[in-house]
């Protein structure tokens, strides 16, 4: 079941939530919507299940029109951030539900229905809970219920909206490589939420990033960490640092800065900032560097910094045993060396519109 | 070697006073005068007791209490629910104003309700005129004290569904509307399950307090032995006659009839909740 939306856009009232997205999911994917809170891609899901209704746009599955059909008929498992289970009925007759609520003519009888539960109970490894109701339930079982409701009706398409948001760690890991097989056995195309990274680059075929209504970026673990395709991405992914440059034949310049080991880019030349990871800098001892370190903490394994030229103050991590680590101490000066870093045309933004993505040490150190 | 016993801190101070005073205001205005009612009752002697409470008038007046009280209930359940969707469900213009008029039943003076009831209901009343000429006459009958009922307890049924239902999490139905269920499917496989309890609960007191209305109903009956007059005020007649047996046995019977009431709610309530409860 392949789905394909099309210029989709909504708002609540005067606020824009989706703003023009396009995207195709093949069938039998595992696809990830990644962002922070707000960024619509629960919205997008309950479109795509029928719970919302978009402005404009358009919603094809398998060639059909979904934005004609409610959401009864689609025929979709969905998976609530909080399981949604009726709290009165008990395990079984709430993975039985979706059949039992077929009008009487494509009701399977009773036995067939029963058997079917049977079988999710087992596929889902909760036969022993079958008589249990919700409220006796730990978290994680009732996640599994909540996909076994979801999976009795044989949905063409699965979505989940944060189905791992309420547990805790290890029952999280637990139930993500859980999640994977029980897509790859049920050959489902899938939808899921999530504002988790690691979630959705472990369990995702695409990760589909999303940021204030748009789509900002669509591909694997790798190609989103290394080459952002903007700077909301590059925060996102935590590049947190910005520095602000100058282009000059595809090289970025700065005072302090070595970038000798950033490939050159098909960039103009002019103002930029560059987008780094605390951990891809290497400090290296300059005694006319132009940063400080103003602060030095160590974990054991891993050192941070904070290095200040005065106007800026930027986090940095390094293992303590590397040897670039010697000698650096409060009061150090150094220049920085990044090790990888991405390039966006145009001057750092300003102050004000940067401040929620920079960390709250950096205010301290002011 | 001596152990000296910690006494525990409390966080708010004031417990034994604030406790001891809720008891004595429970026992002096709720318990002694039970008490006190049930111990006049005893007074009488089975015999006689059973006499007071068989007699025709008494049977009659209970039968009528009971008649229109259930009536009201009824009509109550499904109006009072019907009332609490729509304040909950939808969003209107004057819905708060709609809100707020649901207490005046609570608000009112019963005597106040009861005199504007049957102004609007008697044979020249806005209502009642043309009733009446119709050939229709609500005062003074069963009808008329169904209906003095149901406007002082309609209350208890929307004030108990309202919060529950206001509570109830959208994503059960969205949960239902994905698995394919109907509308109707829907309110009556998830959403009444989920109420039914604060439901029967409001419905019960909504009964009880019919039971034992007498302000607003004493005006629009007419108090016709036989015919209108309910069993408060049959006791009320008795105290006035001096009879204060005949009117402790017939305000027992109330008070069993309130009691058996509100453990019976209490009990499929229980019932209806006991696998609702969240481990959290």
């Amino acid at each position: 079941m392949s789905i394909t939306i099309e210029n989709m856009t909504k708002s609540f009232g005067s606020t824009a939530v989706l703003r023009g997205i396009d995207l195709t999911v093949e069938s039998g994917e595992l696809v990830a919507l990644l962002g922070p809170s707000g960024s619509g891609k629960t919205t997008l899901l309950k479109i795509v299940a029928g719970l919302e209704w978009p402005n404009s746009g358009g919603l094809n599955v398998n060639g059909q029109d979904w934005l004609g059909l409610a959401a009864q008929d689609r025929r979709i498992g969905f998976v609530f951030q909080h399981y949604a289970l009726f709290p009165h009925m008990t395990v079984r007759d709430n993975i039985a539900f979706g059949l039992t609520v077929r009008p009487r003519a494509e009701r399977p009888g009773k036995s067939v229905i029963a058997a079917k539960v049977e079988e999710l109970l087992h596929f889902l490894q909760i036969a022993h809970l079958g008589d249990r109701y919700p409220a006796q339930l730990s978290g994680g079982q009732r996640q599994r219920v909540a996909l076994g409701r979801a999976l009795a009706i044989q949905p063409t398409v699965l979505l989940l909206d944060e189905p791992f948001g309420a547990l805790d760690a290890a029952v999280r890991r637990d139930l993500r490589a859980w999640l994977r097989r029980v897509h790859e056995e049920t050959g489902s195309t899938t939808i899921f939420v999530t504002h988790d990274q690691e979630e959705a680059f472990e369990l995702a075929d695409r990760v589909v990033v999303m940021g204030e209504g748009r789509i900002e970026q669509i591909g694997n673990a790798d190609q989103i960490h290394d080459h952002p395709a903007s700077p909301f991405v590059a925060r996102f992914m935590g590049a947190t640092i910005e520095l602000p440059v100058v282009l000059s034949a595809g090289r970025a310049e700065a005072p302090g800065l070595d970038a000798g080991r950033l490939p050159r880019r098909a960039l103009p030349d002019g103002p930029a900032t560059l987008f780094l990871r605390p951990a891809d800098i290497t400090p290296v001892a300059d005694p006319s560097g132009r940063w400080q370190v103003s602060r030095c903490t160590s974990n054991g394994a891993i050192l941070r910094l904070e290095l200040t030229d005065g106007a800026q103050t930027i986090p940095v991590d390094l293992p303590r045993r590397a040897l670039e680590a010697k000698g650096l101490e409060r009061g150090a000066r150094v220049i920085l060396r990044p090790e990888t870093a991405a390039i966006f045309p145009g001057p750092r933004p300003s102050q004000a519109a940067s401040a929620a993505t920079e960390l709250p040490r950096k205010e301290k150190a002011q | 070697m001596t152990a000296t016993a910690i006494k525990p801190k409390r966080v708010l101070p004031g417990f034994s006073l604030s406790l001891g005073t809720t008891l004595l205001y429970v026992a002096l205005v709720i318990l002694i005068p039970v008490i006190a009612l049930i111990l006049k009752g005893a007074q009488i002697g089975p015999a006689q007791f059973w006499a007071i409470v068989t007699s025709p008038r008494t049977l009659s007046a209970l039968r009528v209490t009971v008649t229109a009280a259930a009536i009201a209930t009824v009509f109550n359940a499904f109006y009072g629910l019907l009332m609490a969707w729509v304040l909950t469900r939808y969003d209107f213009p004057g819905k708060r104003i709609l809100d707020a008029l649901m207490d005046v039943p609570f608000a009112l003076p019963t005597a106040v309700a009861g005199i504007s009831l049957t102004a609007l209901y008697s044979a020249n009343g806005w209502f009642g005129a043309p009733l009446a000429s119709a050939g229709i006459q609500l005062v003074y009958t069963l009808a008329g004290v169904t209906i003095a009922m149901a406007f002082t307890s309609i209350p208890f049924v929307v004030r108990a569904i309202q919060p529950v239902l206001e509570d109830l999490d959208p994503a059960l139905e969205q949960a239902a509307m994905t698995l394919g269920a109907s509308p109707w499917q829907i309110f009556r496989r998830v959403v009444l399950p989920a109420i039914f309890p604060a439901w029967l609960a409001g419905s019960t007191v909504a009964f009880a307090r019919s039971l034992g209305e007498f302000g607003a109903v004493v005006f629009i009956a007419g108090n016709l032995p036989f015919k209108t007059e309910i069993a408060a005020l049959l006791a009320y007649i008795r105290l006035e006659e001096y009879d204060y047996q005949g009117a402790a046995a017939i305000a027992l019977v109330l008070l069993a009839f309130a009691l058996v009431l509100l453990i019976l709610s209490n009990w499929l309530q229980f019932r209806a909740a006991r696998h609702l409860e969240s481990k959290g």
